[in-house]
């Protein structure tokens, strides 16, 4: 399939047209708003729906209603925007609704910086809204990895009945690369995926006490609900079949770096660097963020592993919270970081590997 | 001897709704399945439910129902009825959903003329979590946070959503009737009726606001609460149609 | 040929019904419904002239009218 050049919003909005995403509603903020704008531009093109909320709380309660309804449905954001959405979301998460959304994060806290950042790793990954509920996070480090996730990303969310995040930042968003893009669903297709939430999907149905449709983000007897939360922990276990992680040159690693998302590329051109110079560095890069790849940090051989070094434009640090307990203090941790918008640095990359190889 | 009036078969034969004595949230909805049974509706509906008390009848009912986060039940909606056109959508709110936490998308889905049919339910207070103010209610009266009363200098004046709503282009049909007759409740079912008909043509956004009483909140009895409707709510909130094109 | 029947159950005293009645059909009874209502009851059966006015005003459907 010949491939073509697309800015990593615009790929991620593409892909999800093409896993069947008929309804996308979202509000301006940077570095998003390139999502919002092709969908306004294409969803009329296949007779989908586009609508700019007035908010990112109306957005993406729209979606909650739109894939209440039974059609594969999406929002975007950027991190306060995301925050903004929790609510939201934690009600599809409740609900058992659903839906893909992205968060192109920037810096933070509060309004932050409008330039690429990763400070939004626990709250993506622990706690995206109120109640402790889960979600897979995708974290794609290059354009076409944010396309294939964004397409699979739909076919996790009906599975699971259960939201997707994609956990990419400013700089995939905006950069531009080569993509081969997935297949269109047909409208067949789509037609099929809508029927076979008809049992569920709250459309009209006709009159039976039993078996109307019912979406309950909550339950008034504190037995069921807790017999809810039970049947969603499960969910959650089962996760573990889903990880997907990238092991590069760890077998024989006297410094392994472990990064996510675009700290994870310019890593791993750090690892080609050194390797080139025979320094032995090996790169874990978690492609699911959620569920974490903590068996990936086994496979280190910590007999000769000098150190993990933590890449991330994080400060302070948050994915070094799950690194460590992969690690289990089998060998030191470092962290390389900067934050607030500034994008990681290859150099720095470089200095803080020679320092553990130093040691 | 003929029966001429009976429960709607959308109340669930076996099931008393949670609402207090008196409340006439149990009338309305009462009325919206009555009049679903009247236009064979029930098998397209969808009730968007907000939240507090508004939420109690969601397991007594007989169709289709989903709970919206405080105050975004509108946003639902919306989401709903662009994706699925031929369902009957319509909110179920309270004063404290779509005048106050909800202002933002209740007054951006009317503008944008969604079809889409709002009930709104104004008793002048937060029935669910304990009698607070909310932005309807009246000058002097009492509330848990509001404890010597609506103070125009302090917390404004009571908001009039149909009034506010009829400032915009786009909302074809907005009406206020309350439910302290049964008169009044003829004239409710009627304006639910002619709400929902009005989605069905693909007119857009209509609004019924029904004037209601909250006895337990207001600390009346259901009766006075009726007297209390009459002479306080109504004169604030004068019924009547405000726009229909 | 007139007359109510008041589901016990659904009735939750409110006495809406005993203020709109034009014929003084009902009052509360002396019983007490599961949920501890003392439910209203047709004391003056033959008087009901099937206008309804009860029913309609009932908040909780507990009234059921036949002509």
């Amino acid at each position: 399939m010949a491939r073509v050049l697309m800015k990593g919003c615009e790929a991620i909005a593409e892909a999800a047209v093409r896993a069947g995403c008929r309804f996308f509603a979202g509000y301006p903020i940077t570095p998003q708003n390139e999502i919002p704008e092709y969908f306004a531009r294409r969803m009329p093109e296949v007779g989908g729906t586009f609508v700019q909320g007035e908010s990112e709380v109306a957005s993406v309660n729209m979606v909650y209603g739109a894939a209440s309804a039974g059609t594969r449905s999406m929002t975007s954001s950027s991190s306060p925007g995301i925050s903004l959405k929790s609510e939201g979301i934690s009600y599809c998460a409740a609900a058992r609704i659903p839906i893909v959304y992205a968060n192109i994060s920037r810096g933070g806290p509060g309004v932050g910086a409008i330039q690429p950042a990763q400070q939004d790793y626990l709250q993506a990954t622990k706690a995206s809204g109120n109640g402790g509920f889960e979600m897979i996070v995708l974290a794609p480090s290059t354009v076409q990895e944010a396309v294939d996730l964004t397409y699979a990303a739909f076919d996790y969310a009906d599975r699971d009945r259960n939201p997707v995040l994609i956990l990419a930042d400013g700089v995939i968003g905006t950069m531009m690369e080569p993509v081969e893009l997935p297949p269109m669903k047909t409208d067949e297709e789509i037609a099929a995926i809508k029927a076979s939430k008809a049992a569920w999907a709250c459309t009209g149905h006709k009159l039976d006490y039993a078996n109307r449709s019912w979406i309950q983000p909550g339950q008034w007897n504190t037995q069921i609900m807790q017999a809810e939360n039970e049947k969603a922990a499960a969910l959650y276990a089962s996760w573990e079949k889903d990880v997907q992680v990238e092991e590069y040159m760890v077998e024989d690693a006297e410094v392994i770096i472990t990064a996510y998302g675009v700290s994870a590329r310019i890593a791993k051109s750090a690892v080609d660097i050194c390797r080139a110079a025979g320094k032995k560095v090996g790169l874990i890069r978690p492609i699911t963020v959620h569920p974490f790849p903590y068996n990936s940090f086994d496979k280190i051989n910590y007999d000769v592993c000098k150190g993990v070094l933590d890449v991330e434009m994080s400060i302070p640090a948050q994915f070094v919270h799950d690194v460590r307990m992969g690690v289990k203090g089998r060998c030191p941790i470092e962290t390389c970081l900067c934050s607030g918008g500034n994008i990681m640095s290859r150099e720095a990359v470089l200095k803080a590997v020679d320092g553990i190889l130093a040691k | 001897m003929e029966k001429i009036y009976s429960r709607t078969t959308t109340i669930q034969e076996d099931k008393v709704s949670g609402f207090c004595p008196g409340c006439m949230h149990s009338t309305v909805i009462k009325l919206i399945g009555e009049v679903l049974d009247e236009m064979n509706l029930v098998d397209k509906a969808v009730c968007i439910t907000g939240i507090g008390c508004c939420g109690l009848h969601m397991d007594y009912i007989a169709y289709d129902t989903i709970t919206a986060p405080h105050g975004r039940a509108t946003a639902v909606a919306t989401g709903m009825k662009r994706t699925s056109p031929d369902s009957l959508i319509f909110t179920y709110q309270g004063d404290g959903d779509f005048a106050s936490i909800g202002l933002g998308e209740s007054i951006s889905t009317a503008n944008r003329g969604e079809n889409i049919t709002v009930i709104f339910i104004n008793n002048g207070i937060y029935g669910m979590t304990g009698g607070q103010m909310a932005p309807t209610t009246l000058l002097g009266m009492k509330a848990s946070t509001a404890p010597k009363g609506r103070i125009a200098e302090e917390h404004g004046y009571p908001m009039h959503m149909c009034e506010i709503l009829n400032q915009l282009t786009a909302p074809r049909y907005l009406e206020r009737t309350s439910c302290n007759t049964p008169q009044n409740v003829i004239k409710t079912k009627n304006a639910i009726k002619k709400a929902f008909q009005n989605q069905l043509d693909g007119k857009g956004f209509s609004m019924v606001e029904i004037v209601t009483s909250c006895p337990t909140n207001w600390g009346l009895d259901p009766l006075d609460a009726l007297d209390f409707i009459e002479q306080k709510m109504l004169p604030e909130f004068p019924l009547g149609v405000i726009r229909d094109r | 040929m007139a007359m109510i029947k008041v589901i016990a159950e659904r009735c939750k005293s409110c006495q809406y019904c005993i203020r709109y009645c034009p014929k003084q059909v009902l009052a509360v009874g002396k019983n007490v419904n599961s949920k501890g209502y003392e439910y209203v009851e047709p004391v003056n059966q033959e008087a009901c002239i099937a206008c309804c006015m009860c029913a309609r005003i009932c908040p909780d459907g507990a009234i059921e009218v036949y002509k």
